[in-house]
Parts: C-alpha cells; structure tokens; sequence
C-alpha cells in the first residue's frame, strides 16, 4: 500500500500548533520555576536540616524519583478529586509537574551545594555571617553554577515529559494535537509536526538555559572560567 | 459499588509482570541499537558520527509520548497497523536506544587515551582495541548509569497504558473504572512502581560507589 502525505492541512492549522506550544511553554515555566523553588528549598533542607527532616525530604525525593509522572499525574488529578479536592485539570498539571521536578532539582542542587569548599564556609564564619546569610550568598549561586547542566537538561525533560498531562486533558501541544488529528485524520503527519515543534521548543529552552548561565554567573562570563 | 479487594490487587500485581516485560523488550531493543550509537558517535567516520549525533538529538529533543502516538496511530493510518505492544516496544526501543547511546559513549570516552595507545603500541587493530582493551573497561564504567537508567526505562513504559496495552498503569485505570477509589488504586499502583524501582535505584548507588573505591 502506497501511502501519501499530506500536509495540506498545515496551511490553516498552523496557528493552533503555535497556540498548543506556547500553551506548553506556560505551563512548564511555571512547572520549571517553582519546581525549583521548591527543590532547592529541599536541597538546603537535606543538606543542613535536622535528622528528621534529613529524612522526610529523603523520603519524598526517593518515592517520586522512583514512580512515573503519569501515575502521579493521576493521584493529584482523580485522587484528590475522589476524596473533596476537585481541582481543575491545568492546575493538578502544574502541581504534578512542581512536585516531580522538585524532586529531581533537590538531588541535584544537593550534589551542588554539597560541592561547595569548607574553607568557603569557614569565611564565612570568620567574617560573622549567619548561617541563613552564608546559604543565601556564599553556597547557592556557585552551587548552582556548578550543577548548571544537570539542571537545565533535567528541565529540557520536564518540558518533554509535560506531553504527558495531555491525559487528564490539561490543554497544551500534544492535547491541541490530538484534536487536531480527530478532525483531519491525518495523525501521522500532524504528530510528525508536533515532533518537530517539540525538538525546536526544546532547542529554544537549551538557548534560554545557556543564555540565564551567561547572566548569572557572572565569573565565567567575565573570566572566562569555571569554579 | 465495587470494592477495592484482594482480587484487585492481585490483578494489578499480575499486571506488574507487562510491565517489567515491556521494560526487558525496551532495554534489550535500546541496548542493541545504544551500543551501535555509542560507537557510532565515537566513530573515525565523520559520516557515522553525524549520523548517530543528528539521531540522539533528534529523539532526545521529543517526548516519547509523540514517538508512541506516531508509531500506534501515526502507522496505523499510514496502513501499517502494530499491536499496542508492538508499538510500545517499538518507540520504547527507539527512545531507550537514544539515551543509552549517549550515556555509553561518555562511558567510552571516560577510558584514559593512555589505552588506545597502548594497545595500539601492542599492534592491535581497532577492533581488537574495542572488543580486548576498550569494551571491557567501559562496561565497568557504565554499570552503575546504565542500572540508573533502567529505572527511567520502568517508569516510561506507563506511557504505554495510553495506546491501551495493558500493563501496571492501565490495570490501574480498568480497577480504578469499577471500584471509584482512585486516590487508593494509584497509589498500590505507584507502590508496586516504586517496589521494582527503588531497588534498581539502590544498587546504581552502591555500584557507583563501589567504582570510586577501586579506583
């Protein structure tokens, strides 16, 4: 069977496909930033919380990095709703999204702030600095800086994996896919477009990821060197 | 209404077995074409090294929810209709493949230079170098990520309950139809994830650290 594409549909579709990616890109910079947040909130607490708390934010770190998106995706959104919390399908998205990235941004600014030299805390000390004024300006942004990549890659995925809450009918590109390709029939070509714009969004993020690093380390921007 | 009971939990439990089977397929699938990439992305041929790069980035860049949609419904409209499982396998294999390709050729390029010339010294042809001298080395390197990875593997293989194959994730939606208790049929549901996960999570940790302490 000779099959032929057909794209046609393209020419009066194309601002939906537009509308479905800025969709995403809303709802996973949301997702992004205060999944951050909320991770590196987690990371500073693992790292200089006490023993209990050490072990709570272990805890959360390991059951979410151990479970799938979807199936998390579906306890925020019909289990919630099952016991009184009826939340709309965008915001159960969102904090499906806040708490799975979380997770994965406290492992990894864990790694970073765990990197940082004693002797740099130690400075600290001497110059009378407290313990919250030594986190907020001697360890975060160089651990940051050092776990860099890890982070933005992990935030490349979470914008991929967002895919997924086209399931509860949050509505962004794969779900404005999906209706697109039950009205056209043509499913193959549309998620082949879909793909594409997928692969440029996430080229879009690496450059805005590459472009905040050059903002806000300002070291390697001027010096021209890592940590 | 439907209680969630025993015989619900023993489905899903059955279920559980599709689910590590759609990962084997994913990996065995993924590891055959990783460990083609991974070479190819190391490859004294630019044409192959372009190849295997251009494809990494390629796949790296779409969610395997797309990959999963084009290779089901997308096929399937082109006239080639696959079963979900095959679908599943199939995308999960192209996905699995992509990322393994990357993580193995880091492992690869992590052998000291000092090898090649070695074992170049030694008059050994480059395959010989790869199967006698490089190779083995790099396994040792990449236990741990690949054991990491396979947790990853695990979990992307839920999304395989969307094209409708039956495995952990989609029994827990056909229990979750007929008993109403969501909040307790995904939660077992992420429980038995987490039973076959954290285990693979564990063992990544204690290889990598057993790696450092022999170096």
């Amino acid at each position: 069977m000779t099959y032929k594409f057909d794209f046609s549909f393209l020419a009066e579709r194309w601002p939906a496909f537009l509308e479905g990616a800025w969709l995403t890109i809303q709802l996973t910079v949301v997702a992004i930033v205060l999944g951050f947040v909320v991770g590196t909130l987690c990371a500073v607490l693992r790292v200089y919380g006490g023993g209990v708390v050490r072990r709570l934010v272990g805890g959360y770190v390991e059951i979410i990095r151990n479970t799938p998106l979807l199936v998390q995706i579906f306890i925020v959104y019909f289990g919630l709703a099952s016991v009184g919390l009826k939340l709309s399908a965008e915001l159960s998205a969102i904090i499906a999204l806040v708490i799975n990235v979380g997770a994965y941004t406290t492992e990894i600014m864990r790694a970073g702030i765990e990197s940082i030299g004693k002797t740099q805390l130690e400075a600290a000390d001497c110059l009378g600095l407290t313990r919250l004024q030594t986190i907020f300006h001697i360890v975060l942004l160089p651990a940051m800086e050092r776990v860099f990549p890890a982070l933005s890659s992990q935030f490349v995925l979470l914008m991929l994996a967002s895919s997924v809450t086209s399931q509860i009918s949050a509505e962004e590109l794969t779900a404005t896919a999906n209706l697109i390709q039950s009205e056209t029939y043509r499913s193959f070509e549309v998620y082949v477009v879909v793909a594409v714009v997928y692969l440029a969004l996430s080229f879009l993020y690496r450059f805005a990821f590459w472009l905040i690093g050059r903002l806000l380390f300002v070291r390697r921007r001027k010096l021209g060197t890592a940590l | 209404m439907n209680q969630f009971t025993s015989v619900h939990a023993i489905y899903l439990l059955e279920a559980a077995r599709w689910t590590l089977l759609l990962s084997l397929i994913a990996l065995m699938g993924g590891g055959v074409l990783g460990l083609a990439l991974a070479l190819g992305r190391v490859s004294r041929i630019a044409t192959l090294r372009f190849i295997a790069t251009a494809y990494i980035q390629l796949i790296q860049g779409t969610p395997l929810l797309v990959l999963l949609f084009l290779s089901y419904f997308g096929l399937s409209m082109a006239g080639y209709r696959l079963d979900p499982v095959v679908a599943a396998g199939l995308s999960l294999t192209i996905y699995v493949g992509a990322f393994l390709g990357e993580i193995w050729r880091g492992c690869i390029e992590a052998v000291p230079r000092t090898q090649w010339e070695a074992s170049d010294c030694l008059g050994l042809n480059r395959f010989q170098q790869y199967t006698h001298v490089i190779l083995p080395q790099a396994v040792r390197i990449a236990t741990a990520p690949t054991v990491g990875f396979m947790v990853q593997v695990v979990k992307n293989t839920s999304l395989a309950s969307i094209i409708g194959f039956v495995e952990l994730t989609r029994a827990g939606q056909i229990v979750n139809n007929s008993t109403f208790q969501p909040f307790l049929v995904f939660l077992f549901v992420g429980a038995i994830y987490f039973a076959i996960c954290y285990p693979l999570s564990v063992a990544s940790r204690v290889l990598e650290r057993r790696l450092h302490v022999a170096r």
